[in-house]
């Protein structure tokens, strides 16, 4: 039931996450944070296999980190989307990766962009994008109310209609959800809309 | 003792390995390079040559950063810098992947050193022929530390330390003029014992500096005017010999 869902906006992009940890009936806690900040300028919002996401995301991290020490300039946003797919499409056929992930980066010169990337490698670079039972929603609403150059606030409430529908309609959907924004300032939280305090 | 230099793994008589020594001298074939620990501060000044007019000297830059609180200078065969240096990158994220943590300076310094270390006990391989000085704060307790390692292996830590062409006149004047110092006065002491050997001028040297905040590379203006202040500090300080001597 977890569910990860993100939007482009005028020069920003927005990731949104559920922040459960279940493990079949139990929740081993409602504030699991799955939107990595890759680097200063990227986030990696991740659903799927808890262990194979802090895997695989530590892992494209860390490389992400290497490739700046090397080269001495950051990855750009579809450089490090395309890292991703290569990753997990290599271990598709041996060990596949059972994660689905949504990249929003913002690039000096290409600006704010957003990269749907899901366990078989698929990669399509997209306005709007949505994993999960919660996709099903959160698309159907972004569809309706999304346009293009939403500033901030737009978007959020457009965040928050999506994540009022997953609460509504879902039959076990999750408590709390954290909102992250990367723009030109960097990546970061932005906010976080909570049922219940852990 | 010509049947004892051609391969690594074999001992002279009297307990030399020639490949090692014969590295060492590379590393002192190799341009200077200085480091000195003050209490805040660790400054990195390596020489530089301004011979090549046509090359564009941003992209020869020979002090590195391996992770974020940790750079090193060196001297010697810089090809072999290339390699030890991509190695000591990989290690440090690798470090960070597996445990959560950065390196401590000690730890990627002696991982430097054991690399080094195994291509003296191999068949068929030389040396790599650089010794490096490494600097970096503790990322849990903020100490500043500076150490160098060498071909043969070894490492160890130094208040301050050289290495490369004329290291020995340079160490003597660190041995000579070290006190504690923090902030502009260590950046000042690295030139100043760069100076000895080095020919004066900003161009001719290249500087950076770690603090808590990182490594910043400093810029030729900025070196050029410590330059400058050094040369007056050292004229006021000739002049001050010569005029009591004036006065009987």
């Amino acid at each position: 039931m977890e569910c990860v869902f993100g939007m482009v906006g005028k020069g920003f992009a927005l990731v949104v996450a559920d922040t459960s940890a279940v493990n079949s009936i139990l929740v081993h806690k409602s504030n699991e944070d799955k939107i990595m900040v890759l680097d200063s300028h990227k986030l990696m919002g991740a659903s799927g296999e808890a262990g194979d996401r802090a895997q695989f995301t530590e892992y494209v991290q860390k490389n992400v980190a290497l490739y700046q020490y090397r080269n001495g300039i950051p990855l750009t946003t579809k450089a490090a989307a395309n890292f991703m797919r290569g990753e997990l499409a290599t271990a598709l056929r041996k060990n596949p990766y059972m994660v689905n992930i949504v990249l929003a980066g913002f690039d000096r010169d290409t600006g704010p962009s957003l990269y749907f990337i899901d366990y078989i490698a698929t990669l399509h670079k997209v306005d709007k994008a949505a994993f999960g039972y919660g996709s099903y929603f959160a698309l159907s609403m972004m569809d309706r109310h999304y346009h293009q150059d939403m500033t901030v606030d737009e978007a959020i409430r457009l965040a928050e209609q999506c994540i009022e529908e997953i609460r509504s309609r879902l039959v076990v959907a999750p408590q709390n959800f954290v909102i992250k924004i990367v723009d030109e300032d960097g990546a970061r939280e932005h906010s976080w809309r909570r049922t219940t305090r852990d | 003792m010509a049947r004892y230099d051609r391969a690594i793994t074999v001992f002279s008589p009297d307990g030399h390995l020639f490949q090692v020594e014969y590295a060492l001298e590379a590393v002192r074939k190799g341009n200077a390079a200085v480091g000195v620990r003050g209490t805040d501060t660790i400054v990195l000044g390596v020489e530089k040559k301004s011979t090549v007019k046509l090359q564009d000297s941003r992209s020869v830059r020979k002090i590195v950063s391996l992770d974020d609180h940790i750079a090193l200078a060196c001297a010697g065969l810089k090809a072999d810098a290339r390699v030890l240096i991509n190695r000591a990158r990989i290690e440090c994220q690798s470090h960070r992947l597996t445990v959560e943590d950065p390196v401590t300076v000690e730890y990627i310094t002696r991982y430097i050193a054991g690399l080094q270390q195994k291509y003296t006990q191999s068949g068929g391989v030389r040396p790599f022929g650089l010794s490096t000085l490494i600097v970096g704060f503790d990322p849990y307790t903020g100490v500043p530390s500076l150490y160098q390692t060498d071909p043969s292996g070894t490492f160890s830590a130094w208040k301050a330390n050289a290495t490369g062409r004329n290291s020995n006149s340079m160490r003597e004047f660190l041995e000579k003029n070290y006190k504690e110092t923090s902030g502009q006065e260590t950046i000042k002491l690295a030139i100043r014992a760069l100076l000895e050997v080095v020919e004066s001028g900003g161009k001719n040297i290249e500087v950076a500096v770690m603090t808590t905040e990182g490594l910043r590379q400093l810029e030729e203006a900025e070196i050029d005017a410590i330059v400058a202040e050094i040369e007056a500090e050292k004229a006021a300080a000739e002049a001050a010999k010569k005029a009591p001597a004036k006065e009987t």
